[in-house]
């Protein structure tokens, strides 16, 4: 075990992981995070506290992530690269593993230009995947980037992100190479919609030997409506939906609609069940914790494994 | 080169509109060849400047000079006789400029006249594109002649972010193309992918304070 957290337990042990997601809020709401952490409880094997997504200023996700843990939700701690230099992010990563998170993201994070303080200096000091190498090199080598040695070493399970989608394609599987050389344990995808490039860009970590050395958690993003729909494929940039997603919203009755969008993310959900090189699914149900128990229910990975 | 452009009318005329004499030097280095700071400039704001203090019921003296560059202490004698004979000076150098400027003449108050924008190219006639952070360390010859530092928003240095557009461009700005893609295809049409299938470690920062030079043939002269 390189960190023991319950998600690696889980992944040991050849089980199929199911992880969910909390955006932390934008103010100090405690009860935010634990009504939300309520609809997730026993339906995930753990789940990501976001760092500031989309650059608005929102509780740290740190602090966040301690907040799960005291609601038994076992944490994925988010750390994107655009607020913190070298030095802040390691103090923070001893910090939270000093507290008990004992899985971490490491991100480039959206750019502060989307944010609500868009003239922000970003500070992007080491990128997305030198922070894979920082927090392994922590972690296996018991040292700081900077090379002294540190007092207890925090052992995290490793995580990374990856968009199967992005351009260039042929390029993406390379970049989870390099995320995977520099000590990534596991990803967790985009959210995918375009299941015909997930399966290739899966194909080709098979083929490159890449899924025997790290957890692929495919990103699931259930549509809530058709606009919604609409929005991320126009709006979203790295987001990939096809017309027929949209076609196929578009041919149900309308109080049906966010029905049939949990009913697509289910049969993602049992494809990737079958995938050779899937580990597991990463639900993003973006604010819809609510509906993550008749989605985990549908999806038939209840119960989760005692590990 | 440096680029700059000319700040606001009503910004420079806030700073100088107290002082009666004011001479506006520009310069003949990079301000002049990017349009922002030569003969004609010096000539344009000046015009402007004392039609507006006109207006507001100053009566300034605004006068103009253009020596070859501000950033090089041996163009500067011409200055010498005449900065003495004016309350101000207004620059229209870059940054570099007015502090030389100003540390020449520290008793005379030297105002900017120019905001300094980046190091970059002509991409047309008064079009420029910045190119170059002046990191100290140049991957240039890794990234196929384009530099992430200045040309990535985040200033990877792995490869392309999970935003890049399906079109190839920056998830920022979508007439910005990804600098990611563009070093992708150069080097793949080079047959040199190799050059970033590797994980690029953190890089040791060399623009982090102040940064001076001596070329190595001139050590000697400057030791001791």
């Amino acid at each position: 075990m390189k960190a023991g957290s319950n998600l690696e337990k889980v992944l040991k042990a050849g089980h199929f992981a199911f992880t969910g997601e909390v955006g932390p809020p934008r103010g100090a709401n405690v009860e935010a995070i634990r009504k939300k952490a309520g609809f997730l409880k026993g339906m995930v094997d753990m789940a990501n506290m976001t760092d500031n997504q989309t650059a608005m200023v929102r509780m740290s996700s740190w602090a966040g992530s301690l907040i799960l843990l005291q609601e038994g939700i076992e944490p994925n701690y988010q750390m994107v690269c655009r607020d913190r230099n070298r030095i802040a992010m390691q103090s923070d990563i001893l910090g939270a593993y000093a507290h008990g998170i004992r899985n971490i993201l490491c991100l480039s994070g959206d750019h502060q230009q989307f944010g609500d303080h868009p003239k922000a200096k970003g500070v992007y000091d080491i990128d997305s995947i030198q922070l894979i190498s920082v927090v392994k090199k922590m972690r296996d080598e018991e040292t700081f980037l900077g090379g002294d040695t540190l007092d207890v070493a925090p052992r995290m399970f490793i995580g990374a992100a990856a968009n199967p989608f992005g351009v260039p394609f042929e390029w993406r599987v390379h970049r989870l190479a390099k995320k995977v050389a520099a000590g990534a344990d596991f990803i967790q995808t985009q959210c995918i919609f375009n299941m015909a490039r997930m399966r290739e860009w899966v194909h080709q970590a098979n083929d490159m030997g890449l899924t025997e050395k790290v957890y692929i958690l495919a990103g699931v993003t259930p549509m809530k409506s058709i606009g919604m729909a609409k929005y991320m494929k126009s709006n979203v940039p790295g987001i990939d939906v096809p017309d027929e997603i949209i076609t196929r919203l578009q041919g149900v009755e309308k109080k049906l609609v966010a029905d049939e969008g949990i009913k697509i993310a289910c049969e993602q959900i049992e494809e990737f069940k079958e995938m050779k090189g899937v580990a597991g699914v990463h639900l993003m149900p973006i604010e819809w914790e609510h509906r993550v128990p008749e989605i985990a229910e549908r999806a038939k990975v209840l119960p989760r494994p005692q590990v | 080169m440096i680029i700059a452009e000319r700040k606001p009318l009503d910004e420079i005329k806030e700073m100088v509109k107290d002082y009666r004499k004011v001479l506006n030097v520009g310069c003949g280095g990079c301000t002049s060849i990017c349009l922002a700071g030569g003969q004609k400039e010096v000539m344009i704001l000046n015009r402007d400047l004392k039609e507006q203090l006109l207006g507001e019921g100053y009566s300034p003296v605004l006068d103009g000079f253009v020596i070859e560059r501000q950033c090089n202490y041996d163009f500067f004698d011409e200055l010498d006789n005449m900065v003495g004979g004016y309350d101000a000076v207004l620059s229209m150098a870059c940054g570099v400029g007015v502090q030389f400027m100003a540390e020449r003449y520290p008793e005379t108050p030297v105002f900017p006249a120019l905001n300094t924008v980046f190091c970059g190219a002509d991409r047309n006639i008064g079009w420029f594109e910045e190119n170059c952070r002046t990191c100290g360390e140049c991957v240039l010859a890794e990234t196929g002649g384009i530099c992430p530092v200045t040309r990535c928003a985040k200033g990877l240095f792995n490869g392309p972010c999970g935003g890049t557009r399906l079109d190839g461009t920056c998830e920022v700005d979508k007439d910005t193309p990804c600098a990611w893609y563009e070093i992708y295809h150069r080097l793949q049409a080079q047959g040199r992918l190799g050059n970033i299938l590797t994980v690029k470690p953190p890089r040791q920062w060399q623009n982090q304070t102040r940064r001076s030079l001596v070329q190595e043939d001139y050590k000697q002269r400057y030791a001791g």
